[in-house]
């Protein structure tokens, strides 16, 4: 019999003062079962308690928003009765250990999140951060992460649409694997989590109950040292075959009035989805494990309460509806079981073999839960960077072709071309067609525009201005395709919260964060807070990915980057040759050096605004931000999307070429329209800074150096890297 | 002419068959369960894409095992029409109803992205709105489109002219390049010997619509509405 004392308590991820906790709020010592359950409640990854006092700094209302953070997924008024209810999710440390494993259950993970609230998934998105490419593991880690999403998404028929990859070395421990889910539901069939009804049965759904992923959420919340791969045994298993049946059998039920509450059983498995339902609901709740399905005989009250495994819900049933939820469950062969009851006593009860194995008061088991100000340092300030003072050795057209063809800007077709996109006949716009995947509503005019975005280097170097510039870009990625931005899900990834220097980063991102969503009118509905990102010591980039979810009223309106021949190309916005923490800088200058691009919230608010409306009129047939690698990638991004080229103005005397070319200045568009004189002129009106660029046309691309590249060697340059890397011996 | 679709655990691409179908034909197509034993009249059965059974097995082996599976072969012993798309195809093959089997892709990874598929004969019931000769643009996104059939079957298949469609270049050129999963001849449907059952591995049915990006593939539905 395992003792229980401090030790195993640390063992479990607990401090000896949160031990100490457990026992007071027990009054005895607790058996292994109910440590077990405190233990990974109490996880960094279930109770954000380095977080909380931050996260809630960031604005989560507006008029448009149904559900904020703290349901399964954030939900959002999109118009026509029906609601979009997203969410982002990391699986950053199982994708290290076991990459094909944990990135397919972090699709299964976050897509449950989404559909047990009530919506039928239709795209899924990827934020993905990989080390140095030519790290021994990069390979390895990217293959298995890339088929991994497409093992789960393509089977379970959800469009990957959509998604960002980045390559740093600060990742080589420690990849980031950030999963987006988005969902649509009538937005009064919304099935949230708290039980109710005392007497209501406790219903489990989906598959079997076996030992993996026992601790993965302990797992989760602590760094990883050079034996992480031990941990193996730590990670789910996918099933997506069953996540499809599980989809359509809750979507089934869903459509009756069966469901009282219903919950996915995801991180701490059976533990968090009893505790959270019943503690959401102010109600007792007994669980028997010998009703629980179980994959495999001997398990034990603590494994089947710890389990991760995949494909679950739980739900809490009408009494007079067992039947026909039955009934469903077994048309789809999925397993059905009435595992428990809610009671009124405030307590989980969870009985194995006739024995008490768990009995805990649930109001202190959340009220009491450990909440930590950690101690912040601020990341010292950078000295400016004078762009006259930079010398650029390469020119414009070789500096073009190097940086097109670098890791973080190459072609990720390779990638794109595993994930099925289009199933579900709704893409309108598919991966690399525009600043924003855009998927119409089945039946409506109606669309929806997704985005990802973060860019870490920035982060790194002023996590306040990355963080504002993380929200402003997905805003603006929203924006350049004509979509209305209504809301935001955050996947916020960082390093040990207990070193002072990385707490100091997460407060002044979520504060660079919060001044951007709150300008932009751009709220927080949902998010996942991944800590512990460091192996051996050394911490990630600060990554704050941002999923971003607009609307357009009018499918059909929406543009992409690709130019076409013969119309002006005009800049919104205004450059000064930003070249701190530029792609340039890095790529061509061989540093990483500088702060990175200040944001102007009010000029990328307007700027947007002003896009946005010559987009939906018409006038705009082209567009495209303009972020990493500056404006010249910018064009040269949108000549490769058709084939169509181009020849450029010259560039303002007072700002050296690269650094007018490369700068990477924030809150910027790069606009095609027929008419350049008319369409400046609506600007200075609107006092939109607005310049022409040049004239789209040809096959190539016409710099005002008088370099010209081939789009055919723009692409050849664009798509080498990764088959390079990834389909060689 | 009724269609209709099954639907096995795992299919995924029915949605996107029934917005093609109902575009073409006017009416929704009919939805019927992998357990139902009687097609209900049905002139066209649609077989769309997916996942069924998870393809935990072979590609469509446990599909072809269902019991609707009977009734399906008793269609085409009658003479009825089948469509089969991707898992639809890979079923109607490990159900013997058309010959061959599909492999996985030589990459040995999944294929997402467009293809232009060549028209081999027009004077199908499928194919009779395109020319013989005639590219047209499909998507293809599976992991094991790779058809394979011994030499003997394939001479057959082609002095039977029973090769639907062919990978191609957008001009209609057979060529590596343009045949991503490495099938066989560069295969990419067939006919049976009677000329009603048509098993492809691309989606004609997520081209019928010019803001989705093309509508390619509504010939194709057109032509069996009219029929």
């Amino acid at each position: 019999m395992t003792e229980i004392n401090e030790s195993l308590a640390r063992s479990f991820g607990l401090t000896g003062e949160e031990f100490e906790r457990v026992l007071s709020i027990m009054g005895r010592t607790p058996t292994l079962t109910e440590l077990g359950i405190f233990s990974v409640m109490w996880s960094e990854h279930c109770s954000y308690k380095s977080s909380r006092v931050w996260l809630k700094q960031l604005p989560t209302k507006r008029p448009w928003v149904i559900h904020g953070p703290g349901e399964n997924a954030g939900v959002v008024d999109i118009g026509d009765g029906l609601a979009a209810i997203f969410k982002m999710e990391s699986h950053n440390h199982p994708s290290f250990i076991e990459p094909y494993q944990g990135a397919a259950t972090g699709v299964g993970g976050i897509l449950r999140d989404v559909f047990t609230m009530g919506a039928r998934p239709i795209a899924n998105l990827n934020a993905l951060r990989f080390g140095d490419p030519n790290h021994p593991k990069t390979r390895r880690i990217i293959d298995g992460v890339v088929r991994g999403i497409g093992g789960y998404g393509n089977c379970v028929g959800v469009p990957t649409v959509g998604g960002e990859i980045n390559f740093h070395p600060s990742y080589n421990g420690n990849p980031l694997v950030n999963a987006m889910t988005v969902g649509i539901a009538p937005k009064d069939r919304i099935f949230l989590s708290a039980a109710a009804g005392v007497g209501n049965p406790v219903v489990y759904v989906g598959s079997k109950t076996g030992r993996d992923g026992i601790h993965g959420a302990t797992m989760a919340s602590a760094e990883f040292a050079a034996d992480s791969e031990e941990k193996r045994p730590t990670v789910q298993v996918g099933d997506p075959f069953t996540e499809k049946l599980l989809i359509e059998a809750c979507l089934e039920l869903m459509a009756t009035d069966a469901i009282v509450a219903i919950q996915d059983m995801g991180a701490a498995g059976l533990t968090s989805s009893s505790v959270e339902m019943a503690g959401k609901g102010g109600v007792g709740i007994e669980i028997d494990i010998d009703a629980v399905p179980a994959r495999e005989t001997g398990m034990t009250a603590y494994e089947f309460m710890l389990s991760e495994s995949q494909e679950r819900m739980l739900m809490i049933i009408r009494p007079d509806r067992q039947d026909l939820a039955r009934s469903i469950f077994e048309k789809w062969d999925l397993d059905f079981a009435v595992i428990g009851r809610l009671t009124d006593t405030g307590r989980i009860v969870v009985r194995h073999q006739g024995q008490v194995e768990a009995d805990i008061p649930l109001a202190p088991l959340s009220d009491q839960a450990p909440l930590y100000t950690r101690p912040t340092v601020d990341t010292p300030k950078r000295e400016k960077l004078n762009p006259a003072r930079i010398e650029d050795r390469y020119g414009l057209t070789r500096g073009l072709e190097k940086l097109i063809g670098s890791p973080d800007l190459a072609s990720r077709a390779w990638v794109w071309d595993q994930y099925d996109s289009t199933v579900g006949g709704m893409t309108v716009k598919r991966p690399g067609a525009a600043d924003a995947a855009v998927v119409k509503l089945d039946g409506l005019s109606r669309g929806l525009a997704l985005t990802t975005d973060c860019t870490p280097r920035y982060c790194q170097a002023d996590p306040e201005t990355g963080g504002m510039q993380a929200v402003a870009e997905a805003w603006r990625n929203l924006t350049a395709v004509g979509a209305r931005p209504l809301a935001l899900t955050d996947n916020m990834n960082f390093g040990n919260p207990e070193k002072p220097e990385i707490m100091g980063q997460f407060a002044a991102a979520i504060r660079g964060m919060a001044a951007a969503c709150e300008a932009l009118d751009f709220p927080v509905v949902s998010g996942n807070v991944s800590l512990y990102n460091e192996t051996e010591g050394q911490a990630i980039l600060p990554t704050p990915a941002i999923g971003g979810l607009g609307v357009l009223d009018d499918v059909t309106k929406a543009v992409g980057i690709a130019l076409s021949p013969w119309l002006d190309l005009v800049l919104i916005g205004t450059t000064a040759g930003w070249l701190g923490q530029s792609l340039w800088l890095r790529e061509i200058g061989g540093r990483e050096d500088g702060p990175p691009p200040p944001v102007d919230l009010a000029a990328e608010r307007a700027n947007g605004d002003f896009v946005r409306t010559h987009i939906l009129n018409g006038t705009i047939r082209a567009c495209h931000d303009i972020s990493d690698g500056g404006i010249l990638v910018a064009v040269a991004e949108m000549a490769m999307a058709s084939g169509v080229g181009a020849r450029l103005s010259a560039h303002p005397p007072n700002i050296p070429g690269h650094a007018f070319w490369f700068g990477e200045d924030q809150g910027r568009y790069i606009v095609a329209v027929p008419d350049h004189a008319a369409f400046i002129r609506v600007a200075e009106a609107a006092n939109i800074p607005a310049t022409r660029l040049g004239t789209s046309g040809g096959q190539n691309l016409t710099l005002p150096d008088g370099g010209t590249i081939s789009i055919a060697a723009l692409r050849a340059a664009h798509e080498r890297f990764f088959p390079a890397l990834m389909d060689t011996v | 002419m009724k269609a209709g679709l099954i639907i096995f655990p795992g299919i995924n691409r029915e949605r996107d068959m029934a917005i093609a179908l109902q575009n073409s034909f006017g009416t929704a197509p009919k939805m019927l369960w992998h357990k139902d034993t009687d097609l209900g009249g049905l002139d066209l059965v649609v077989i769309p894409g997916g996942f069924s059974f998870g393809d935990y097995l072979r590609c469509g082996a446990m599909a072809a095992q269902s019991p609707i599976m009977r009734a399906v072969k008793d269609h085409a012993d009658r003479g009825g029409y089948i469509l089969g798309v991707c898992n639809g195809f890979q079923i109607l093959t490990e159900a013997g109803i058309l010959p061959g089997a599909l492999l996985r892709n030589a990459s040995l990874r999944f294929l997402s992205m467009d293809c232009h598929l060549r028209v081999e004969r027009a004077d199908t019931v499928f194919t009779n709105r395109y020319q013989t000769g005639q590219t047209f643009r499909a998507v293809m996104a599976h992991g094991d489109g790779n058809y394979f059939a011994d030499a003997t079957m394939l001479d057959k298949l082609e002095a039977e002219n029973l090769v639907a469609l062919r990978y191609a270049t957008r001009t209609g050129e057979i060529a590596a390049e343009a045949n991503r999963n490495g099938s066989a001849r560069a295969i990419a449907g067939i006919y049976s010997p009677n000329l009603r059952v048509l098993g492809l591995m691309p989606h004609p049915e997520d081209l019928v619509d010019p803001l989705m990006g093309g509508a390619d593939g509504k010939p194709l539905f057109d032509a069996l509405a009219a029929a």
